[in-house]
């Protein structure tokens, strides 16, 4: 599904991103973890197509195709999902009006018509139920005033609205008390399916006994330096960062 | 809200437009320059009673003493007043004889808000081969206003069968002297509409989409008077949606709200004059006298939507003459490219125990100019007054401005006053956000825009709102690189 080769990216000829190798297939959860700046939301961001960053060697392909000249909304029409590690507010507009509008958009770039009114309330309940949201906080302005753990469960609402291809959780679970990790993780579990997949970002090992990887990649200096089962969490856990970035230097 | 914004949708794409009636106007033209003849002259072709020439004649004697403001923060070439024709009857002829000649930009326009095909060759002045219902719906309509005894006219008529009700109000609010602009208004007012809403009457419906056609006629001096007698309810509303390509460069209108004791008027605008091409040539100036009277316990509340015209110069005001009464100013400003709007309100507390609320939010794009200019003032007399004021602006790019002018005047120690601002920009992380859901760039404007401008929308009647709604997003389209 994602396929993505050499990767060097950065900005201002700053790179952050140095030669990352990755394959998804649909079916997949794969973990990446790795010390604070060691370029998970750069990594995910790139794959999102935010346009400050620039690719200079490699490529980012979705189903055989190279994401290169595509638009961050073309990516998303094709089903690439990003669960914001830092959500933004957008005053005044509440979270169903933009849910119907991100959902009517997507529809619209694929020559539908847009969702009958009736359905879209139906999909929202239904959504909302899954993650245990209150209706009242559907009517509230997009993240603003949310806590953390609002916001997360917000992006993980608009995940399980869009249904995306491939969803990229860039650290779901800070701000997340525990109840509420299960909450969000079982809704992450009951959309997953064999047709798509996963990219859970994360610096503990906490959420991975939830949502449960078939791979784990280390990611340090802008470079995946180990990749192994989910064993290879729990190791991570237990020697902690050090031992990675140790071990990248020898 | 009780309606959502779906159903609010689905109403106005079903939603035909009635057409109201429209006055005939003869299709003479008169010399161009200004002088007491002219004035008279404009008086005799209306038709009407020497009292009305008089106080026209009266207006222009104090206009021609009187200088064009300069205090605005706008600049822009003066009109040269003896260089314009001060009567001539708009539209009244058809320009085109099909849709096929009018400009492909303007009917691009009407498309994307949903406008019928007949309603835009009416608005482009194209000759349009059906006659419509149009004196049936009119007939109907007046009927059904008659029978509660409201008077829903145009000024001329007014003029001549309620001369007792327009002699007692006309320049009661805004009087000749008031200004440059509405003593010039006075002495050459074109037409307009008058509206009375008898005692204890709750008028049925929105004073609206009747007029919408007729509006793109009313030419570049129109006067309004409505009277909302004790106890009555009006909401009506002005203005058009389309772009109107005036030739007109200067509209100069007048607006005068009568709210006697428990009364409420409700006064909607939505302002779309041309405003100049994208490098700021043409476009409309407007320089608008609105001025309402509240008196015991009555409210008046203006709500506008401008996001036309090359120069704004816009005050709704009202006057708090009666205790308890209330003030209400909702204003949503967008300026794009190279227009400049100067707009705000006054609120002028003269009642005990008055109340006054004003909403602006002002969006600037482009190379635009935003300002807005409150006054709010509580005489001596006026115990326990209160107002709060909320401005808001939202830029988009670096080379727009935002400005804000608050006066507060307060001669009375109980008056509560506050004031809050805030300025705002749009964020390149908030579109990626939205671009990242799907949304497109152009479509993520719009969103936040009318989050921004929510609360000024939610004033608007349904109807108006959401074709607000679109015209902000046309406004501000192609405004980000
Ligand atoms: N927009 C940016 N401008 C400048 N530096 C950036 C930007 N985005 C990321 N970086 C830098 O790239 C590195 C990786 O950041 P990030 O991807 O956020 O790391 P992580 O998510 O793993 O904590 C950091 O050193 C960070 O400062
Ligand atoms: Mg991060």
């Amino acid at each position: 599904m994602l396929k993505i080769n050499n990767l060097h990216a950065g900005i201002d000829d700053n790179e952050i991103l140095n030669g990352i190798n990755l394959e998804v297939n649909a079916g997949e959860v794969h973990a990446i973890m790795g010390p604070n700046g060691s370029g998970k939301s750069t990594l995910a961001a790139v794959i999102a197509g935010k346009e400050e960053y620039e690719i200079t060697e490699g490529s980012v392909v979705l189903d055989g195709e190279d994401l290169e000249d595509q638009a961050p909304e073309e990516r998303a029409h094709k089903g690439i999902f990003l669960s914001f590690q830092y959500p933004v507010e957008i005053p005044g507009v509440s979270v169903t009006n933009f849910i119907r509008t991100a959902i009517n958009e997507t529809r619209k770039a694929k020559g539908l018509e847009d969702m009958p009114a009736n359905q879209m309330l139906k999909l929202i309940r239904e959504k909302a139920e899954l993650l245990d949201i209150d209706r009242k906080f559907l009517s509230r302005s997009l993240n603003e005033g949310f806590s953390g753990g609002e916001k997360k469960r917000n992006e993980i609402f608009q995940l399980a609205m869009l249904e995306p291809k491939l969803a990229i959780l860039d650290e779901t679970d800070s701000g997340l008390d525990i109840d509420a990790l299960r909450i969000v993780a079982n809704g992450v579990n009951k959309l997953k399916s064999k047709d798509n997949a996963v990219i859970v970002i994360t610096h503990y090992q906490r959420l991975l006994d939830y949502i449960v990887p078939d791979f784990v990649h280390v990611l340090h200096e802008g470079k995946i330096v180990k990749s192994g089962d989910k064993e290879l969490a729990h190791e991570l856990e237990d020697k902690g960062y050090d031992w990675i970035k140790n071990g990248a230097t020898v | 809200m009780a309606y959502t914004e779906e159903e609010l949708k689905k109403e106005l794409e079903t939603k035909e437009y009635e057409y109201g009636f429209y006055t005939d106007i003869e299709s003479d033209t008169l010399p161009v320059g200004l002088n007491e003849d002219i004035v008279v002259a404009i008086s005799k072709k209306k038709d009407e009673p020497s009292w009305m020439t008089e106080w026209r004649l009266e207006a222009f004697k104090v206009w021609k003493k009187m200088e064009e403001p300069e205090w605005a923060n706008v600049t822009y070439q003066k009109p040269d007043f003896q260089a314009i024709s001060y009567y001539s009857a708009p539209n009244s002829k058809p320009k085109y004889n099909s849709l096929d000649e009018v400009d492909p930009e303007l009917l691009d326009t009407f498309k994307k808000l949903g406008i019928s095909l007949d309603e835009q060759k009416k608005l482009a002045g194209v000759a349009v081969d059906i006659v419509m219902d149009s004196v049936s719906v009119a007939t109907t309509f007046k009927k059904t206003l008659a029978e509660k005894g409201i008077i829903f006219c145009s000024i001329s008529e007014a003029i001549k069968e309620h001369p007792e009700l327009v002699k007692k109000y006309i320049g009661s609010v805004v009087p000749q002297k008031d200004n440059f602009y509405a003593a010039l208004n006075s002495a050459v007012f074109s037409d307009g509409s008058f509206c009375y809403i008898p005692k204890g009457v709750r008028c049925p419906m929105e004073l609206s989409t009747y007029f919408r056609i007729n509006q793109a006629g009313t030419g570049q001096f129109e006067r309004t008077l409505v009277i909302a007698d004790k106890g009555s309810y009006v909401s009506y509303l002005e203005g058009c949606t389309a772009p109107s390509r005036d030739e007109n460069q200067l509209h100069a209108a007048v607006v005068e709200l009568i709210a006697l004791d428990d009364a409420e008027i409700k006064y909607s605008t939505v302002q779309n004059w041309f405003p100049g091409d994208k490098d700021g040539k043409g476009g409309v100036f407007n320089f608008v006298t609105k001025r309402g009277i509240c008196e015991k316990n009555a409210k008046i509340s203006w709500t506008q939507v401008e996001t036309g015209s090359a120069v704004t110069w816009k005050y709704p005001s009202c006057i708090l003459k009666g205790d308890n009464s209330i003030g209400e100013f909702y204003s949503i400003a967008v300026t794009n490219n190279y227009q400049q709007a100067d707009t705000g309100t006054k609120m002028v507390h003269l009642g005990k125990n008055t109340r006054s609320t004003i909403i602006s939010k002002g969006i600037s794009a482009g190379k635009s100019q935003n300002s807005y200019r409150g006054l709010v003032q509580v005489n001596s007399r006026a115990k326990n007054a209160r107002n709060f004021s909320q401005c808001d602006s939202l830029l988009m790019g670096n080379e727009c401005g935002a400005h804000t002018f608050p006066y507060i005047e307060a001669k009375n120690k109980t008056a509560q006053i506050e004031h809050e601002a805030t300025t705002s920009k749009i964020g390149e992380d908030q579109i990626f956000y939205c671009n990242q859901r799907g949304i497109e760039t152009e479509k993520a404007i719009a969103l936040i825009v009318n989050g921004f401008s929510k609360e000024v929308l939610n004033k608007l009647p349904m109807e108006f709102a959401v074709e607000a709604q679109k015209l902000l997003e046309i406004s501000l389209e192609g405004s980000v690189g």
